[in-house]
């Protein structure tokens, strides 16, 4: 049942995303739509103001002439063949900025998603195991203030500290790009400059992890399948491995899943504070420069991304647990 | 007199000290012999699981623990042993049957890795011999395919099916003494008929001590060798089981098997010709899973097919029937919570089925319904008055007024008038049950369905819910739809019976007439199912 149908399922999602995708287009190209000014009048405001002529002829070089309904059906047509667009505020294919942006994007956010559901379930675990103890107080408390804190101080204060007191890690970029560093060099050279926005991105969800698996492991801990297997006289460390881990280990994966798309969010913020090169960063500077064909591009590009990551923790979802029924 | 397996000298098992009493076992001094099943009687709260429980240190520490007596098993002090020494004799020298099969496992472990992990933890078995001794266990359990079974996961079986894997993992060391807790509580009569046979078969076959935690006097007197009756934490009386069973001594007891359901069916009290309250012709009810947004396989489940009946005013009809017999689907039908596919249900003449919701809200004071689960059917966070008032007050009822019909209400179903201002955690779940009732009453209804309204009680509230169900229905001049699964109590409330199995009514018709002569099969093998029937049809009309 479960290998057999795993890939139509997966076919089928695929499919299902489809309409899903097209929706959040459109949303979104309307939404722009209501934005007050639009790439013309930056240009003309940037040149020190222009006569109306030459920002109607700015507006039908755009595209921008149209009624809204054509420049949607023109978009959407173009979409097809994954023609995002020409962008005309940074002279390139709106495809081809979004792809160079897309990996360190990546990167940011797998090495968080990593580090935070690793660290967080670690975390969650042992203060289960100590529950009640100065050891489980310290992790809860941690983890309720981390939870609290807000992202861009955390991300501020951690380049004062570990990169102007003690210089230990470079303040911003991705790599260092007068150093032309090339094979393990470089590789080395961009570890070396992930880990503070990992570091930072991942801290609140890290937290969140943590409490979430403390609770589940607790609440899994009490139910009658333990009592079974005490009853057997297995040893506890062995009941906590085989039996109460992966159960508890569900909740977590489905908030991991949920909280992805809030991860790209986050990137924004975290992306702008270390000036790392992602689709984050790509957004807000677009978004100032009313460049629509861009951010429209990146919203297309999160939304696909949301949902493959969701399809992906589905079919995680499959092989943790065998009551989900496939098909 | 054979040698004695398990003795249990004065223990005690001390409760936290916010609970209402100081022990839940207050010195208990029990023996269990070779080959013998012992029954341990007794309501919930009276510590018969406690005790249990103890015997394996496994109760909840450190809130509740042993703090007197000894426990002795082969020579040795259970209560002194260390957490390895206890931890060798649990699941290998004394093994443990839990009551709810739906739970006891772990739901994302294969059933044959679950059995093996006993052997796993408790012999030098290679990985083949296991899996030889794991079918043989499947097997001697009398589950259908042992190699399927193997590879199957829990959610994948039947609440009778998840019993025998449980009791093959008891099983698996051929331990000298297995403690059962209400192993059977939880199933429907035929799986626990089935289940009871087993565990008599295979205590026959290897020799095994039972000790059989149970609150049912049927079950007891279907399988116990010794009974012993505990109540507050203390042994109220014990000795052979025709002893205790045949001429109880304790007044409590006596009480106990009092409360006991008969087989005595109820009279029809009725003349013929009353005319009929609830109509049901033909009704039809098919439920169906489509998966996902294109469609793809659908699952259909016949829930009720071309089903008829007819209740009559003043009277009150048994739906008796299994687990997924359809029973609670129809009754939902007919209080308007589940859309019929076709069919007519008529209330007084009136056509209930294929309205609206907005065309149905007049009719629904008309029926009310009381539920199962005393716990989940009444909301944590309401006051009792305003859970029963809130029925009246929608049908234009002032506030005042609803809670003063409340109180009355609640003084008619027992309880004390100020309950109206407590929540439904201060009370007992047969209290709860008594709210319920009186909720269901608020709106003076004509038809009350009742959904195995006792099920989840203890026999002796059991009975006086039912005793306060019959009085209620002379006294309001109410029809009753009464569906439950235990026989036993349908003949004691209910003039008029209807068996359902798969959906369909097999049979129908009152109550002594069935009782006397069963024609289809399936009835007879409801009445065969019945715990310590023989027993209970000694006991005389009670």
């Amino acid at each position: 049942m479960k290998s057999g149908s795993l890939g139509s399922y997966i076919a089928r999602r695929l499919l299902q995303t489809i309409p899903v995708i097209l929706g959040v287009v459109v949303v979104n190209f309307l939404l722009l739509q209501l934005a007050p000014g639009d790439l013309a009048t930056v240009l003309a405001g940037e040149a020190g103001g222009a006569p109306k002529e030459y920002i109607d002829q700015l507006r039908a070089r755009f595209g921008q002439d149209q009624p809204v309904y054509i420049q949607l059906f023109n978009y959407m047509r173009n979409l097809l063949v994954l023609d995002l667009g020409y962008s005309f505020r940074q002279s390139a294919p709106v495809l081809d900025l979004l792809l160079a942006r897309l990996w360190p994007t990546l990167l940011l956010m797998g090495s968080t998603l990593v580090v935070s559901l690793g660290l967080g379930i670690l975390m969650g675990l042992l203060a289960a195991l100590w529950v009640r103890t100065w050891k489980d107080h310290v992790i809860s408390v941690a983890a309720i203030i981390v939870y609290a804190t807000p992202l861009f101080w955390v991300g501020l204060m951690l380049v004062l500290v570990f990169s102007i007191w003690l210089d230990w890690l470079p303040t911003s970029g991705m790599e260092n790009v007068v150093a032309f560093h090339e094979g393990w060099d470089r590789v080395v050279d961009i570890a070396r400059h992930l880990v503070l926005p990992t570091v930072t991105l991942s801290l609140f969800y890290l937290a969140l992890y943590a409490r979430l698996m403390r609770a589940s492991m607790l609440e899994q801990r009490g139910l009658d399948y333990v009592t079974t297997a005490r009853a057997k006289g297995q040893s506890d460390r062995k009941i906590t491995t085989r039996h109460v881990f992966r159960n508890a280990l569900l909740p977590v994966v489905t908030m991991a899943g949920v909280q992805t798309g809030g991860l790209l969010g986050g990137s924004v913020v975290v992306e702008a504070i270390f000036a790392w090169p992602g689709l984050g960063q790509l957004a807000f500077q677009s978004l100032f420069a009313r460049d629509y064909n861009l951010l429209l591009g990146i919203f297309f590009m999160s939304a696909v991304l949301v949902v493959i990551v969701n399809l992906t923790v589905d079919v995680i979802y499959v092989f943790l647990d065998p009551r989900i029924r496939i098909g | 007199m054979t040698a004695i397996v398990l003795a249990i000298d004065e223990l005690k098992v001390a409760l936290p000290a916010w609970s209402d009493r100081m022990f839940a076992v207050g010195g208990v001094s029990l023996d269990i012999r070779q080959k013998e099943i012992l029954c341990i009687v007794g309501e919930s709260g009276s510590g018969k699981s406690m005790m249990g429980k103890a015997i394996l240190g496994l109760l909840p520490a450190p809130h509740v623990r042993a703090v007197g007596g000894r426990i002795m098993f082969e020579g040795r002090d259970l209560l002194a042993l260390s957490d390895d020494e206890m931890r060798s004799i649990r699941g290998g020298r004394i093994a443990m049957i839990f009551q709810e099969p739906m739970t006891a496992l772990n739901p994302l472990m294969k059933v044959g890795q679950q059995i093996e992990e006993v052997l796993e933890i408790h012999t030098s078995m290679t990985p083949p011999q296991r899996r030889e001794r794991v079918l043989a266990l499947i097997r001697d359990v009398h589950l259908p395919e042992p190699e399927r079974m193997v590879a199957s996961y829990p959610h994948q079986l039947s609440g009778g099916q998840r019993q025998r894997v449980v009791i093959a993992m008891a099983l698996a060391l051929e331990p000298a003494l297995i403690i059962a807790d209400e192993p059977t509580t939880a199933l429907d009569v035929t799986t626990q008929a089935q289940i009871l046979h087993l565990i008599k078969e295979l205590q026959r076959a290897h020799g095994t001590a039972v000790l059989f935690i149970t609150h049912d006097f049927g079950v007891v007197a279907e399988i116990a060798d010794r009974v012993a009756v505990m109540r507050h934490g203390e042994i109220v009386e014990q000795g052979p089981a025709t002893q205790v069973l045949g001429a109880p001594q304790a007044d409590y007891t006596k009480a106990l098997v009092a409360a006991v359901p008969g087989l005595k069916p109820r009279l029809q009290e009725l003349d013929a010709d009353s005319n009929v309250l609830l109509r049901v012709t033909n009704l039809e009810k098919t439920y169906r899973t489509s998966s996902g947004l294109f469609g793809g396989t659908v699952r259909e489940v016949h829930a009720a097919k071309k089903i008829s009946l007819e209740l009559k005013r003043e009277s009150s009809l048994a739906l008796v029937g299994e687990s997924g017999s359809g029973k609670s689907t129809l009754a939902r039908c007919i209080i308007g919570l589940e859309s019929v596919d076709s069919g007519l249900i008529e209330i007084d003449g009136e056509r209930i089925s294929g309205r609206t919701r907005a065309e149905l809200r007049p009719f629904r004071k008309h029926v009310q319904m009381v539920f199962q689960d005393p716990y989940a059917s009444l909301n944590p966070r309401q006051r009792i008055g305003d859970i029963i008032a809130l029925g009246p007050m929608l049908n234009g009822v002032s506030r005042e007024q609803a809670i003063g019909e409340a109180r009355e209400l609640l003084r008619l179903v027992g309880l004390k008038p100020d309950a109206v201002d407590r929540y439904p955690h201060e009370f007992s779940g047969g209290q709860r049950q008594r709210i319920g009732i009186a909720r269901a009453l608020a709106v003076k209804p004509k038809l009350i369905v009742a959904d195995e309204p006792v099920s989840a009680l203890d026999v002796s509230v059991q009975k006086q819910v039912l005793e306060l169900l019959n009085d209620l229905r002379k006294s309001f001049g109410l029809s009753m739809l009464f569906i439950t699964h235990d026989l036993r109590v349908a003949a004691t409330v209910c003039e008029e019976i209807a068996i359902m199995q798969r959906g369909e009514i097999v049979e129908r018709g009152a109550t002594a007439e069935i009782f006397a002569a069963p024609s289809h099969p399936y009835t007879r093998s409801l009445f065969d199912a019945v715990p310590g029937r023989e027993w209970i049809s000694s006991l005389g009309p009670s």
